[in-house]
């Protein structure tokens, strides 16, 4: 159940067709894929965004990310689950993060890896500041997910 | 021996700096820390806080060789 932090720009699709040809297994067990990609907008709060730095606290963010995928184990029955995330300078159309649940069965699938990604919002050390045309922000806080 | 102090994402600039030491003496919770690195300040409420990289309430103990770090509400994903 690998998280992985990148420094550089990632193709969440080629990532998952690695992933699920290369390293997951249990073919002929799981019977759904539920997949979450995150992409950077060009659009915050009515403004127009050229790019973004994203902050994190190398060790903590992998630990907290760990434990989310763990309690969310601990809740559903699935089979793996990847969390891939950026950091640094990204800009927008790129992707940022990639949650990737298998299962046997859909529900598990979909609520696991629904339950990651909003967990991730709320605990996972990353902090966001965009680069504006007048200059530069912190994001403040996270839209509502539901 | 010492407590190393970090501060992420906004807290850092407002701080002016990414980490300090602090010797371990008279302090027991990370509230202690934060009135050490911040002269006697309150913790905002909506500052958050971690020991050894994981999240903490303020009255959360903190030993020597311990790190502390404070930073606001995360925006990831």
């Amino acid at each position: 159940m690998p998280v992985d932090l990148r420094t550089a720009g990632f193709d969440p699709y080629a990532e998952l067709r690695h992933y699920q040809t290369e390293m997951l297994g249990h073919a002929g067990k799981y019977g759904a894929t539920c997949s979450f990609v995150g992409t950077m907008r060009d659009f915050n709060e009515d403004e127009t965004v050229r790019g973004m730095f994203l902050d994190h606290y190398p060790g903590m963010t992998e630990k907290q990310l760990g434990k989310i995928v763990e309690e969310a184990r601990s809740r559903w029955r699935f089979l793996d689950a990847l969390v891939i995330h950026r950091v640094g300078e990204i800009f927008p159309d790129q992707p940022i993060v990639l949650v990737a649940v298998w299962s046997s069965h859909r529900g598990a699938a979909f609520d696991a890896c629904r339950h990651i990604m909003e967990e991730l919002k709320a605990r996972a050390p990353f902090w966001k500041k965009e680069t504006l045309a007048r200059g530069e922000r912190w994001v403040a806080k996270n839209t509502g997910g539901y | 021996m010492s407590i190393r102090v970090r501060y992420f994402g906004s807290l850092r600039e407002k701080m002016g700096r990414v980490d300090e030491s602090l010797a371990p003496e008279d302090i027991d919770t990370v509230t202690d820390v934060w009135k050490a690195v911040s002269e006697g300040q309150y913790l905002p409420d909506h500052i958050l806080c971690a020991v050894n990289m994981d999240y903490a309430e303020p009255d959360a103990p903190v030993r020597d060789g311990d790190e502390v770090a404070f930073f606001p509400p995360v925006t990831g994903g």
